[in-house]
């Protein structure tokens, strides 16, 4: 498969919803809206559920399935208030010690005039800031597309990890061609230079595993590698944890 | 009667004196598109009509802000990438700008305060952050956290570098979290933004900083204009992203125009003396 279709394959629609994927993860899901400032912003989902026998946060880029949905999530790009949103379960998460799984399928921040006057850069910048120190776990899993600074704010775990078919990159190849060759059309060729599959991603120890492809099955299957690494990370003393992640980031 | 005038036949000693003339005398604001004389402009190089501070190099910002400067970790090892054209793009870079980086990290005098200066610089690749940005932005948190120092960055970027792939984009937590550990030790960090700072510069270490400063009608944002432009099928206002405007929206303490930024800079600091 070359890079390209990798890209594709990481932007078709999956066999499973945003809420089925994490109704197969937790269970007896409590969402939480809102982030306390502005608005509530619905590329974002976020709220409590129990990881087997232990609560955990959940927050989840989606992309909708309606056409309203789709439209109002901008194709799964979060706005400044969906960071903040975030930003604030995971300080709730911290204030329980309860670990929290990240489920990131985004394209990247939403490019919009009302984004942009609501400090996204800032928005961004603040996860990344409170994201390392933060006092509980923290595992990213990249299930479709994982596009710049808006993937990477929700992707500073002490794990990361990504589905078989995904992609993670600093820009959509698009984006890419037309910075760099000025034409966007050259996005297969500039896909192939970025290192965006799973398998580069695995070997430059920018993630730490690769779920294989499971189909309808990927929920399942993505819960059961979860329940043995939270309950490892939650076992750690916080200074280790905090450590262990502060060494993760610095290495790069 | 009518009468047609043909033009003179141009003499080709006023050629010769017209190509003689000096080029550049005069400049046009980026910002406000006024022509002004060069020299108006002054060494700050600040537009005399609307305030705009043109772009300057790192070397020309530090000798502007700075009364003592010793570069910190100039020797760092490139990341090894066979990006088509790259190297040659970094050559180029260099001596446009006469910086080997597109960040200058160090110690410097400003005022009677001592801090660890970061200064970024547009004129190397668009300031853009790359692996050796980070690493040098990266220690210079680190060794301000181990020697009790304030960090004062002056930004500017265009965002992350693209040739360096992914690893640019881990730069921006790789410093998130040096300034995360600098700000737990109690330290002052204060930012500059300066024309213009966008994408994932904007959107990690230039928006972290306790005080957010900015030079008059700097560019400030993180999706480009022209992209947002195309994303939203809207023409946007003149004052877009500009410091002015981002100021309203809350989140730039001051702008500052470039002729009292050493004030404003020492004048912050003593208030947060030892921190």
């Amino acid at each position: 498969m070359t890079a390209y279709e990798q890209v594709l394959q990481a932007r078709a629609p999956r066999p499973y919803s945003t809420r089925t994927l994490i109704a197969g993860i937790v269970s007896d899901f409590q969402e939480c809206r809102g982030d306390r400032v502005h608005q509530d912003d619905s590329a974002i989902i976020g709220g409590i559920g129990w990881l087997d026998q232990r609560p955990v946060t959940v927050i989840a880029t989606t992309k909708g399935e309606t056409l309203p949905e789709r439209l109002a999530t901008h194709g799964g790009c979060p706005e400044p208030w969906g960071y903040r949103k975030a930003l604030r379960l995971m300080r709730q998460a911290e204030k329980f010690h309860r670990p929290i799984i990240t489920l990131i399928d985004t394209p990247g921040a939403y490019p919009g005039k009302e984004a942009e006057a609501n400090g996204q850069a800032a928005a961004i910048a603040d996860l990344l800031l409170a994201v390392s120190t933060l006092q509980t776990p923290l595992v990213a899993v990249i299930v479709g597309e994982g596009g710049s600074g808006g993937a990477l704010a929700l992707a500073c775990g002490d794990e990361v990890w990504m589905a078989a078919q995904s992609m993670y990159a600093i820009l959509s190849p698009e984006g890419f061609a037309s910075i760099l060759f000025k034409d966007v059309t050259k996005a297969e060729a500039a896909a192939a230079l970025m290192g965006l599959t799973p398998k580069e991603l695995l070997a430059n120890q920018v993630v730490e595993r690769v779920l294989p492809e499971a189909g309808r099955q990927f929920p399942t299957m993505l819960k059961t590698a979860l329940i043995p690494t939270i309950a490892r990370l939650a076992a750690m003393p916080t200074a280790t944890l905090l450590a262990q992640r502060q060494a993760r980031f610095r290495r790069y | 009667m009518l009468k047609t005038s043909t033009p003179a036949p141009l003499d080709q000693a006023v050629i010769a004196k017209a190509q003689a003339l000096p080029t550049g005398l005069w400049l046009t604001c980026p910002n406000c598109h006024a022509s002004a004389y060069r020299r108006r402009f002054g060494a700050a190089k600040v537009c005399p009509q609307c305030g705009y501070g043109l772009r300057l190099t790192a070397h020309e910002r530090i000798a502007q802000l700075t009364q003592q400067f010793e570069q910190w970790d100039q020797q760092l090892p490139q990341l090894p990438t066979d990006f088509p054209g790259y190297a040659d793009k970094r050559q180029a870079a260099a001596s446009a700008s006469g910086s080997d980086e597109s960040v200058i990290c160090g110690q410097a005098l400003i005022g009677a305060h001592t801090v660890a200066l970061g200064v970024m610089d547009s004129h190397y690749m668009m300031g853009s952050l790359g692996t050796v940005a980070g690493e040098r932005l990266c220690r210079l948190f680190e060794r301000a956290t181990q020697a009790r120092l304030p960090v004062v960055v002056v930004a500017t970027s265009g965002g992350a570098r693209m040739q360096e792939g992914i690893q640019s984009l881990m730069q921006m937590a790789k410093v998130s979290q040096a300034v995360a550990h600098h700000a737990a030790a109690g330290l002052l960090y204060i930012v500059v933004l300066s024309d213009p700072t966008m994408g994932g510069v904007a959107a990690s270490f230039a928006m972290q900083g306790d005080i957010i400063l900015a030079e008059p009608h700097s560019r400030v944002g993180f999706a480009g204009k022209r992209v947002i432009e195309a994303t939203i099928h809207a023409q946007l206002p003149a004052d877009f992203q500009r410091a002015e405007a981002v100021q309203k929206a809350g989140f730039i303490d001051a702008i500052v125009p470039r002729s009292a930024l050493g004030a404003k800079l020492a004048a912050l600091l003593a208030l947060h003396e030892g921190c």
